[in-house]
């Protein structure tokens, strides 16, 4: 928990420094208005004192209140600011980490578990740190302060504190060690009826062609059960503090009068003292005292209980918000794979040349080769595909370019240079890169399409200072997107939203492929993009792409025969390793796993067809 | 690794944006469209428990009751003890007074726990039938109304909406009850015991609650920015995260990390101000408490010197302070809660209110022995008064099979959903064996189709329960039959458990396989007729050959329609029908449609000509 605390900066351990005075302040003016109060009582009882004494009394506990009220106010505010501008610099420490990560790192953590540390757990910290670090530092300070005030007065009254004090303390052990533990299970429970609910949402059409909808029922009723007794558990659990809590301090506050009472009867009694106008008394028992602290002493009771009350939520929040403080440090701490090279130019007159050169690739740690001994080239121009099962390393061996990954042995060039020399952003800069899914970000047509470097300074519109409208009219016309993006409300400057929610997946995919055609690459990857597109326009996307990018290198990931028959070069790959190299017609003749693939895909007379040409 | 295929499950488990669980920032609630209508509805849940709600209030009321008599006894004790200030004090009075305090305080505590007892265990079960409520209705609602509802809005009901129900009803009701009871208690005994104090505390609190919503009401603004720009950079970290891919290669870090930034020192002013403001919330409360018993201790040290009032009257009265300020806060509180539950409870009865399917008790007729022919009479389907099938006529005889074809998106799964009756026709009749499905339950019609879906659909649970299923007195040897014939009993006798391993996140199947499972779970079902989705795209060439030859086997004599990708299926057809943009645009044979050069031919020769 504490780990994480390094990333305050000096200013704000003083400003800490600072709220801890005043918490100190605070708990001292908390203590000090009873002590008037007995004043006011002793007062009260001596018979002869002046009104205005009273008065007095009256508007230094007033001045305590105001005096608390504001310590407490700049507590707050000098805590509250430390919490924000901490979790401020957190969370852009965290996006930073994120953004210098690698696929390895990312798939270690899971994107949505990075997203919930930045978001969720940031806030966790952040909420610790203005509530409870205050209450950590304040409620010990409280609980020791008022049990010193009381002891020494009286012992009985210090042993009914410590009774209720137990009392509270037992109640509270009781909930946190039985009661808290189950919330835990709560959440897993709720998960388990989540997951039995989605299960059945998404086979609805499976549950009712079976007329199983009373067998999912059942499934969901067990779900259902389980959380109910747990539920019930925790909520009767939880519904005992209220009352323990208000019998414990009902009664404590009727020990502290009874046994006022007993120990005044104790005393010797008060006596008149004669002559006196008006008549004074002699006290020799210290009646009076006992007296007033009687009527004080409940106030300090309550405030040790109180004390203790904070302490017990503590122990409920702080494993909270460590468990998020870990979780924080675990991505900071995390070391980086991938860093880039120096290099910002490639060597003249190359350009968009792909070398591989007995390439590998394994987990660290792993003990099989995802990819093993690849090599092949691709030159300017050329179109090269890759194919091959789930599993054969396809996908892997185009992310090595963009060092998503890098390879763990031989060397990948491009335009002669090793993608590790390089400059992220020149490597980057040379590539167009197509994701399977494809990726949108909330903004325009426009912006999605220009997304990149170089853009224009106004947050929000990201759009490449030297690409025109003209030439993203021509990537999406070239991407096959024209026709449904001017029948968009808005055409080029139509919205999409958050992940593009608001058109279909062939549509999201079109615009993924103009905004590589827009960054007019020298080097084109497509990842599997085309598998989301039916064949016709599939069809026509590989035409307009071969009419027009006839000086960039084109590396395409495909499932589908069709797509990748007519590419300059096909790589079959089977389980990592390069099984055949060469054209469609060739490799119909000499490589069995692509005849094998050819054969599920196409019917004999393609088949024949293609080696017949 | 992230190799394309993944389980679609998993697709759809979208990292959570937002708060979270945690609850909302305090000032915010959400305000439900009609109260009083969410409300009535409620109570038709409590209807079963309105004998025991009734208890517990009772036990509520009677409860808070004896626990405002005390300090008028702490007063009595005060009095006592100054009487005997000059003498002895009379003890044996005090003792009395002191059992019948502790007595008080007993029966009210058990009266306090009967009600906790009471309510936890009423919302519970309030909360466990709501959610048995929604599953059911899930069940009974129309395919049709889950192509506009997205899951997670569903699942958030059976969820959060019933939790948050559970946990505000729970608190709301007992708290409204026994803290108006509170309020008007002390209230009572405050002016019975002095009118002057009772004024003197009634003023000093009130000025405090009023300085309290002044603060409050100052700092709404702030928790709704901070509110917005939560949900902004949430937004914004999620969307970098997941096309991290992306942002790297088109260099775009800089750019959106300059967005992420500007949103980040907006959350910190609007977050900080927030957070200052609702941590104020506490030190006031201590304020106003403060204030009473300072306003209760001087005013009353004034009237006891002047003799109006007994000392013991300002005893009782730092009692009555603190146990009047309470009441105040907490019915804030149980109305907020009340609000939040209303607005949940909205969105739980909207659910509940969907119209459902058709009642289909009263039909006593059922098909039986059914040979398979399907006959499509003039049938009219559409989407909001869009006719998108108009006028489809075609036989179909026992044991012939369907192709469907056309582009992603053209509908084919309308005609699934129209033989299934997932979704009813507007118009015309669809026969099964000369007799109009609607003439039958809808259960009569699904018992007579198998369906293999491309969205492979297994749950959580071993093999074997995933191939029997719902199926009754399915005998071990059926299910090892039905995993030979399409070829996987081997694969799943190399598993560690065999056909009890159980299919989970962890042990994941290629696509091939689940394929296979769902394919040995149709040969179980052995149902006459066969409904059968073709995967797009191969995903392992090995496997996919075993799913080819498994489905052959499949449609061998039973009558089938086959959203179809493969050419050979497609030649083979008796019939093919060719779908466009929903439309039905032509049907017919391979040859007579090809040679006609329509659609159909334009969608076969694109599929394999080369660029």
């Amino acid at each position: 928990m504490f780990k994480v605390f390094k990333y305050l900066k000096s200013a704000e351990w003083l400003m800490f420094a600072v709220a801890f005075v005043f918490i100190v302040g605070q708990v001292w003016l908390d203590l000090k208005a009873p002590e008037f109060m007995a004043e006011i009582t002793r007062l009260v009882q001596s018979p002869g004192s002046k009104m205005s004494a009273i008065w007095t009394q009256g508007l230094y506990m007033l001045m305590t209140a105001f005096g608390s009220l504001a310590a407490a106010v700049i507590t707050g505010f000098v805590m509250s600011k430390i919490a924000a501008s901490f979790s401020q610099r957190l969370r852009s420490k965290m996006y930073d980490k994120v953004d210098a990560f690698s696929s390895a790192e990312i798939n270690k953590f899971s994107t949505s578990s990075l997203i919930t540390r930045t978001t969720n757990d940031v806030m966790q910290v952040s909420g610790f740190m203005a509530m409870g670090l205050q209450t950590l530092v304040k409620s010990p300070i409280l609980a020791i302060w008022a049990i010193l005030k009381i002891t020494g007065k009286g012992v009985e009254w210090s042993v009914a504190t410590a009774v209720a004090s137990g009392g509270i303390i037992l109640l509270l052990t009781f909930l946190i060690v039985l009661v808290i533990p189950k919330f835990k299970k709560m959440q897993t429970l709720t998960d388990n009826i989540n997951k039995v609910t989605r299960e059945n949402l998404t086979g609805l059409p499976v549950v009712r062609a079976y007329n199983a909808e009373n067998y999912q029922q059942a499934k969901f009723e067990r779900a259902n059960k389980e959380l109910t007794d747990t539920q019930l558990f925790t909520s009767r659990g939880m519904a005992i503090m209220e009352p323990f809590m208000g019998f414990i301090m009902g009664t404590l506050t009727l020990a502290i009068y009874a046994i006022g009472a007993i120990l005044i009867n104790k005393a010797a009694p008060m006596t008149p003292i004669p002559g006196t106008n008006p008549i004074e008394f002699d006290d020799p028992g210290g009646r009076l005292v006992l007296f007033s602290d009687m009527m004080v002493f409940s106030s300090y009771a309550m405030q040790v209980i109180f004390a203790f009350m904070l302490i017990a939520m503590l122990f409920i929040f702080i494993p909270r918000a460590s468990v998020s403080a870990k979780r924080i440090n675990e991505v900071l701490d995390t070391p980086l794979s991938i860093t880039q090279g120096s290099v910002e130019q490639s060597i003249g007159g190359k350009n968009g040349d792909i070398v591989f050169n007995n390439v590998g690739f394994k987990y660290p740690g792993a003990a099989d080769y995802v990819l093993q001994g690849i090599s092949f080239t691709a030159k300017q121009g050329e179109t090269v595909a890759f194919i091959g099962s789930t599993g054969s390393g396809k996908s892997t061996l185009v992310n090595l370019i963009p060092r998503f990954y890098d390879a763990t042995e031989g060397e990948i060039l491009l335009d002669g240079v090793n993608v590790r020399d390089y400059r992220f952003e020149t490597l980057r800069g040379k590539l167009g890169y197509v994701s399977q899914k494809a990726v949108l970000f909330t903004g325009t047509v426009k912006s999605n399409v220009a997304f990149g470097a170089g853009m224009t300074p106004a947050p929000g519109n990201f759009v490449r200072s030297e690409i025109t409208d003209q030439q993203i009219r021509k990537a999406i016309e070239i991407a096959q997107g024209k026709d449904f993006v001017e029948k968009l409300e808005g055409a080029y400057d139509g919205q999409i939203a958050r992940g593009g929610g608001n058109i279909s997946g062939g549509q999201k995919q079109r615009l993924a492929i103009a905004r590589a055609v827009a960054k007019n690459p020298e080097v084109y990857i497509f990842d599997d993009s085309f598998s989301a597109l039916d064949y016709k326009t599939d069809r026509l996307l590989r035409k307009a792409l071969k009419d027009e990018l006839k000086t960039a290198t084109c590396l395409i990931v495909a499932q589908r025969i069709g797509t990748i028959m007519d590419a300059d070069k096909i790589v079959v790959l089977d389980e990592g390793k390069i099984v055949g190299q060469g054209t469609h017609r060739e490799l119909l003749k000499s490589c069995a796993v692509y005849k094998e693939i050819a054969a599920s895909q196409l019917s004999e007379e393609e088949l024949k067809k293609g080696s017949a040409l | 690794m992230s190799e394309p295929t993944r389980n679609n499950n998993q697709q759809m488990r979208r990292p959570m944006a937002g708060m979270g669980r945690g609850g909302p920032m305090p000032g915010i609630v959400e305000k439900p469209k009609n109260f009083k209508l969410a409300i009535k509805k409620l109570t038709r849940y409590m209807k079963a428990y309105l004998v025991v709600m009734i208890v517990a209030l009772v036990a509520a009321v009677a409860g808070t009751v004896l626990r405002i008599m005390t300090p008028d006894y702490v007063k009595k004790i005060t009095n006592e003890v100054i009487k005997g200030l000059g003498g002895t004090v009379d003890m044996d009075t005090v003792w009395t007074i002191i059992w019948i305090v502790v007595g008080l305080q007993l029966v009210a505590l058990l009266l306090n726990l009967v009600q906790g007892f009471i309510m936890s265990t009423v919302t519970q079960k309030i909360s466990k039938r709501m959610r048995t409520d929604i599953s059911m209705k899930i069940n009974r609602l129309p395919l049709k109304y889950f192509n506009g509802a997205s899951y997670g809005d569903v699942l958030s009901r059976v969820t959060n909406d019933v939790d948050t129900i559970g946990m505000t009803l729970n608190q709301s009701i007992a708290t409204l009850v026994s803290a108006t009871t509170m309020f008007l208690g002390v209230l009572l005994m405050m002016f019975v015991t002095s009118w002057m104090m009772a004024l003197t505390a009634i003023g000093a609190t009130f000025v405090g609650f009023i300085l309290m919503m002044v603060i409050m009401k100052a700092s709404q603004k702030y928790f709704t920015s901070q509110q917005e720009e939560l949900g902004k950079i949430n937004g914004h970290i999620e969307e970098t995260y997941t096309g991290q891919a992306i942002v790297k290669v088109y260099n775009a870090g800089p750019m959106l990390k300059r967005d992420f930034e500007s949103i980040n020192t907006k959350l910190y002013r609007s977050g900080w101000k927030s957070q200052f403001l609702s941590g104020l919330m506490m030190p006031l409360m201590a304020f106003v408490g403060n204030i009473g018993y300072i306003a209760v201790c001087v005013v009353g040290a004034v009237l006891a010197m002047k003799g109006i009032i007994t000392f013991g009257v300002i005893a009782a009265f730092m009692i009555y302070i603190r146990l009047f300020t309470q009441p105040l806060s907490q019915l804030a509180q149980a109305a907020s809660n009340l609000q939040r539950t209303a607005a949940a409870g909205e969105r739980v009865f909207e659910f509940l209110d969907e119209p459902e399917m058709e009642n289909e008790s009263a039909k006593m007729k059922r098909l039986e022995n059914v040979k398979g022919a399907v006959e499509f009479k003039n049938v009219r389907f559409g989407y909001d008064e869009k006719i998108i099938i108009n006028d489809f006529t075609a036989s179909v005889k026992a044991g012939q099979k369907i192709a469907i074809v056309g582009p992603t998106g053209a509908g084919k799964t309308t005609m699934v959903n129209l033989l299934m009756r997932f979704f009813e026709t507007q118009g015309g009749q669809i026969l099964l064996d000369g007799v109009p499905t609607t003439e039958v339950p809808r259960e009569n019609i699904h018992e007579q189709f198998c369906m293999v879906l491309q969205d492979t659909w297994l749950f959580e649970g071993t093999i074997r329960d995933n191939i029997v299923y719902s199926k009754q007195g399915v005998s071990n040897e059926q299910v090892e039959e039905a995993c030979k014939a399409v070829g996987i009993h081997h694969f799943i006798q190399t598993l560690p458990d065999g056909y009890n391993t159980i299919l989970n996140d962890k042990a994941s199947l290629s696509e091939g396989e689940k394929q296979l499972l769902t394919i040995a779970r149709a040969i179980i079902k052995n149902a006459p007729l066969l409904i059968l989705d073709e995967a797009t795209s191969s995903v392992d060439t090995r496997t996919e050959r075993r799913v080819q030859s498994a489905m052959d086997k499949l449609m061998d004599g039973r009558t089938s329609f086959v959203i179809a990708h493969r050419l050979s299926t497609i030649k083979n057809a008796d019939m093919i029908i060719v779908m466009r943009d929903g439309d039905i645009v032509e049907s017919g044979k391979h040859a007579t449609l090809l040679q006609k050069g329509g659609f159909y031919a334009e969608l076969y020769n694109s599929q394999f000509e080369t660029a």
